[in-house]
């Protein structure tokens, strides 16, 4: 024990980069679960009332759960990197409350429409949620890129793009997701905007590159890399696959296909930093990283608590599988 | 074309309306602090409502699933939704408070990043966690799951709710009271570096805080429960339902509240060793001497609101209690006065009136806690209307108890954000405008108003609906709870 929390050796030497690579899967989680959320609540907005009681149904026992990851995604961070918690929070000071309302109003749309049943208090509830669910993967988007790229503002060309794809993304998760969980009209409509959202998606993708390729010099050798072209060729196939899944009526194939384009997306992310964590304050891993006794003893509790998240979430969604209907959505 | 640099509304507000509005801003210190305290305001009556329900729902839901009573499934039924609404309106404004660290007090995340970082963390993996999955499951799962593994589904809640308490107590006590760290200058940047991760975790504030507000969290809710019966019972005498939970809450409270004032003492000693200078604030006290405790203090006018001294109030005074208090029995030590410390005070104010209304609360309620369990004692609770009024209005008095001893206990460590290491003003973000600051506090305020009415709105909405339910005669639960999904296809 007195090694494991010994302070002045990490106990694994590459610890401070693993603790990286946790930061961008706590990310990459937080990114595929509320994504389908997010995309969820972007198709709620053509529902009908029967469909969106089927929606809610789908994802009402899960999102709180899902939501939990942008805490851990935060405070991962602010434990291993506090320097760079404290820099990006609040160079982003006014986009980061931003974010907040749009989580704030979809979370509480979702809560309170069934809290009434008369149409303007729904309808007014329901709008909340669809403008949070489209405001917060914009946002978001514009944020980690505002920060990967060490943009002082969002609302530079480069962060809005990557807003936008990140929105393109959730339609498709969300789609995928919804595809497993309904049927009939509403599976053939949702199978249909995912497959737009998808082309969406690639299109989008290839301009974020193109655009970074042009306006960030610094990025250039590593646009140019055979790791980048990797992750290119790998969301095309995610791409193709989604597509040639959902034709097959394989909707479990199609999420997983989904699930790869996120995971493709991350990894480019962290590509782009790796091995800066705050660009714009020119901090990298090992500038910014806590000292060994701390890093260790929190490394030590992830170890433990992370496979117990796992298996709560292997449970919580066992519990919960199978497809939704609208009798069974909430109360 | 938007500016490449942060969109800055200072320079927008400047550009159209002039320096007169940019002078009306507050300072980023005073905005972010005004923030963070409404902020927590609101979010410690959720945060509270959440580890004082909680213990409540396991005994009403393992009672369903160990004898099947329909007034057990009653109670759950209701109290779980109030519940849910509670845990959402909690999330919405817990999480800002988190990123709050960053965007308002970047400096003070900084330096105690490697402090405060680990613990947040482990709320989040430990706690934050296993109450949201769990909590999926006690509002969706009554179908899906055996009794068992939903009377457990409530234990983790609960669990869920004390583990999260446990750690940002960790967190809070650590600035009142650090230890298990020292101070390193790292590019001109004082960083606390942990040393001793036990010395920090369980600080001398932290076993006085931890059950101090946990406690604190309990009565508040079995007010609300008691308030909440009463009403019940007013309206219908033999609802068997609520005359349980009438019964429960008047017990509890009698207990819980009576602990609270023998703990409270004790605590006041702890405060009066660590950290003097809220002790001296508690109770006004500037010049260095013999202390006198003011029982009940009224204002003669209305600068003694603003400013409490001896002089300006009048009061019902215990000679050198305060003394006795601080130094543990010796009615002559010498206190020291806020005149006498090298920095400066706390709002006195703020805490002298704050500190005041939660020892007067507390007596109140252990008087009620007293009066009910009498009542039952002789037979006739449920026939005392002056009472049951009294349980009614009473409902709310034990967030106001609770969020102005919150109060003693934050306002009164200023002007430190962290004890004798880090001062508030030192804290705060250096890149944070004064226009932005206001800009969000103003949202802030507007927005959790809102909010705050919307909860208010929905509970009535939900004790509505259940007076509707007994008051005709109704007792058995008409609505079963919804599992959420169906089986696989």
């Amino acid at each position: 024990m007195t090694e494991l929390l010994s302070d002045s050796a990490y106990v694994l030497e590459s610890l401070p980069e693993l603790w990286f690579g946790l930061v961008m899967l706590a990310l990459g989680v937080y990114l595929l679960l509320d994504g389908f959320d997010f995309g969820l609540g972007i198709l709620f907005a053509e529902a009908d009332e029967t469909e969106r009681k089927t929606m809610l149904a789908a994802f009402g026992p899960l999102w709180k759960a899902n939501e939990v990851w942008l805490v851990l995604f935060g405070t991962v961070l602010f434990a291993g990197f506090p320097a760079v918690y404290a820099n990006i929070l609040s160079r982003h000071y006014v986009l980061v409350f931003a974010i907040l309302l749009a989580l704030g109003l979809r979370g509480l749309g979702v809560k309170l429409r069934e809290e009434r049943d008369d149409q303007q208090w729904t309808r007014f509830w329901d709008a909340c949620f669809v403008a949070g669910s489209t405001a917060a993967p914009l946002l978001l988007g514009a944020f980690v890129a505002s920060w990967v790229l060490g943009e002082p503002s969002a609302l530079a060309g480069g962060p809005i793009v990557v807003g936008l794809t990140v929105v393109a993304l959730s339609v498709v998760l969300g789609a995928a997701f919804l595809a497993i969980k309904t049927s009939g009209t509403l599976r053939r409509r949702v199978v249909r905007r995912g497959r737009t959202a998808t082309a969406i998606y690639v299109a989008l993708f290839a301009l974020t590159a193109a655009v970074l390729f042009g306006r960030y010099p610094e990025l250039q050798s590593r646009l140019w890399s055979l790791p980048t072209a990797a992750l290119v060729a790998a969301t095309l196939v995610f791409a193709a696959l989604s597509v040639v899944a959902t034709s097959s009526g394989r909707y479990h194939g199609a999420f997983l296909s989904a699930a790869g384009l996120a995971a493709t997306f991350v990894f480019f992310v962290a590509l782009l930093l790796y091995p800066a964590v705050d660009p714009a304050a020119g901090l990298s891993i090992s500038d910014a990283i806590v000292s060994p006794l701390s890093l260790n003893l929190t490394a030590i509790f992830a170890a433990v608590f992370l496979p117990i998240i796992g298996a709560y979430f292997v449970v919580l969604y066992s519990l919960f599988g199978g497809s939704a209907t609208p009798e069974h959505s909430y109360h | 074309m938007f500016p490449t640099s942060e969109l800055s509304i200072s320079a927008l507000a400047s550009a159209y309306a002039g320096d007169a509005l940019t002078l009306a801003f507050l300072t980023p210190e005073l905005a972010s602090r005004i923030q963070f305290g409404w902020t927590i305001t609101i979010h410690i009556i959720f945060a509270a409502l959440s580890v004082g329900l909680a213990p409540f729902l396991v005994y009403v839901t393992v009672q369903e699933v160990r004898t099947g009573e329909e007034r057990y499934a009653r109670l759950r039924a209701f109290w779980t939704k109030i519940f849910a609404v509670g845990f959402v309106m909690g999330t919405v404004t817990g999480i800002p408070m988190g990123f709050m660290f960053g965007t308002n007090f970047a400096a003070f995340s900084t330096t105690a990043g490697e402090m405060i970082g680990g613990p947040l963390s482990f709320e989040a993996k430990m706690a934050f966690m296993l109450e949201a999955v769990a909590l999926g499951v006690l509002l969706f799962g009554r179908e899906r799951v055996s009794g068992k593994m939903y009377a457990l589904s409530s234990v983790f809640v609960a669990l869920g709710a004390w583990l999260s308490a446990f750690w940002i107590l960790v967190v809070n006590s650590w600035m009142q009271t650090p230890r298990g760290y020292e101070v390193v200058m790292e590019g001109g940047v004082p960083i606390a570096k942990l040393t001793d991760p036990m010395a920090a975790f369980f600080n001398p504030r932290f076993p006085w805080m931890y059950v101090h507000m946990q406690n604190a969290a309990i009565i508040s809710v079995t007010l609300v429960i008691a308030g909440i019966a009463a009403y019940f019972v007013w309206q219908n005498r033999d609802s068997d339902v609520w005359r349980t939970a009438l019964r429960a809450a008047v017990v509890v409270l009698l207990v819980t509240s009576a602990f609270q004032a023998i703990h409270g003492d004790m605590y006041g000693r702890h405060v009066a060793e660590t950290q003097p200078h809220k002790f001296a604030a508690m109770e006004a006290h500037y010049e260095t001497g013999q202390a006198d405790l003011h029982l009940i203090a009224i204002p003669t006018d209305l600068e003694a609101i603003t400013d409490p001294r001896a002089d300006n109030l009048y009061t019902i005074s215990i000679p050198q209690l305060a003394s006795f208090l601080a130094s543990g029995g010796d009615p002559t030590a010498e206190v020291t006065g806020l005149n006498d410390f090298e920095y400066d005070s706390p709002p006195v104010a703020w805490v002298f009136w704050s500190f005041r209304i939660m020892v007067g609360l507390g007596f109140w309620f252990i008087g009620l806690g007293a009066w009910g369990t009498y009542r039952l004692w002789r037979g006739d609770l449920y026939e005392d209307e002056r009472y049951l009024q009294a349980l009614m209005l009473s409902s709310p008095l034990g967030f106001v108890a609770l969020i102005t001893g919150w109060y003693v206990a934050e306002i009164g460590r200023q002007p430190w954000i962290i004890q004798d290491v880090l001062t508030t003003a030192d804290g705060v973000s250096p890149p944070l405008s004064s226009a932005e600051a206001t800009f969000t506090l103003l949202a802030f305020v507007v927005g959790y108003v809102l909010l705050f009415g919307v909860f208010l709105y929905v509970l009535k909405r939900l004790i509505d609906e259940e007076a509707e339910r007994h008051t005709v005669g109704i007792e058995e639960d008409d609505r079963p709870d919804s599992p959420g999904v169906i089986a696989d296809d």
